[in-house]
């Protein structure tokens, strides 16, 4: 075990700001890449089903003129 | 064998199977299929690596423990330059082949190389302070790095101010082909010039100069970082799909038919 308690742990042997830091970003970036993906996947299909409901309208309307 | 045969028998128009899944529509289902496996994996592996980064990898005897933050550092460096290989093998496979799907996986893979670009930067900097006593150097290994995350920004920003997205991908063919060059030089610098950066302690040609466990730890940290990123290519090359191809019917059914899945 590298470690003798929790707080040895986060101290890192005094670099704990940088290795920190280093993680911390890391998995942050990773995090919002994610969000982003799935807000992407959404919108997509969102906006297909958009386009589905205005040509089902569009084609309704031209039925009773 | 078979496996071949019937997804041969199921493409309807196409002779040859290997061409099957080379068009969105056939590979939009595949994708989804292994999106899980990847996100698995990923989170797997992930937590293997940190285990052994953090309690199982010793004290370095001269870095102290800040070489830890080679365990994402290496990783998102490796990542860097294979993504925008993969990126650039895409390109060209579109420009020569003109086929739909090969551009829209450059362009999906795109962002993701960006990010471990930018992760290998952040985290070389912050490792360089302790280390080297500086945050930054314009030594040959950091400045081709830092090339490389603006060659992703460049073909993103290139890619996004061209409306027509034909146009659009054979404009960001061509920075992601003509940049490609800069990988071997990034691999290279720290034999070709004198660098601040340190050779590499793990090569194709020589046996690697670190501990077994450091080793391990971080090859379990290149995996997830694979699985991570065929993840996240995967997703966004789906995006892209119904973005790109939303007036056709199979995206229109294949959204009204509500696949939260496939």
């Amino acid at each position: 075990m590298n470690w003798e308690s929790a707080s040895h742990f986060w101290a890192m042997g005094g670099y704990g700001f940088f290795v920190w830091t280093s993680y911390g970003v890391t998995a942050a970036v990773i995090a919002f890449e994610l969000i982003a993906l799935s807000r992407r996947m959404k919108r997509a299909r969102a906006q297909v089903k958009r386009d589905v409901a205005l040509d089902r309208i569009e084609s309704e309307k031209r039925g009773r003129a | 064998m078979s496996e071949t045969q019937s997804s041969a028998a199921r493409a309807p128009s196409s002779g040859f199977s290997l061409f099957y899944y080379a068009s969105p529509q056939t590979f939009f289902p595949l994708a989804g299929k292994l999106l899980w496996p990847c996100w698995i994996a990923a989170a797997l592996l992930t937590l293997a690596g940190l285990y052994i980064g953090f309690f199982v990898a010793p004290t370095d005897a001269t870095q102290g423990d800040s070489y830890r933050i080679i365990f994402i550092h290496v990783p998102a460096a490796w990542m860097s330059m294979v993504v925008y290989l993969a990126m650039a093998f895409w390109c060209a496979v579109g420009l020569v082949f003109n086929t739909r799907l090969s551009f829209m996986m450059a362009t999906a893979l795109a962002p993701t190389g960006a990010i471990w670009a930018f992760v290998a930067l952040w985290t070389g900097a912050l490792w360089g302070k302790p280390t080297w006593g500086t945050y930054w150097v314009w030594d040959a290994r950091l400045t081709s790095e830092l090339i490389l995350f603006f060659l992703y920004c460049g073909y993103m920003a290139l890619q996004a101010a061209i409306d027509d997205p034909r146009r659009a991908d054979r404009a960001g063919a061509l920075i992601a082909i003509v940049g490609a060059v800069n990988v071997p030089i990034i691999y290279f610098s720290v034999k070709w010039w004198n660098t601040l950066h340190q050779g590499a302690s793990v090569s194709l040609t020589a046996a690697p100069t670190m501990a077994t466990t450091m080793l391990t730890g971080m090859l379990v940290m290149a995996l997830a970082a694979w699985a991570y990123t065929i993840g996240a290519a995967l997703v966004r090359v789906r995006a892209i799909m119904i973005e790109r191809e939303r007036s056709t019917d199979w995206v229109r059914k294949l959204v009204s038919n509500g696949d939260s899945k496939a």
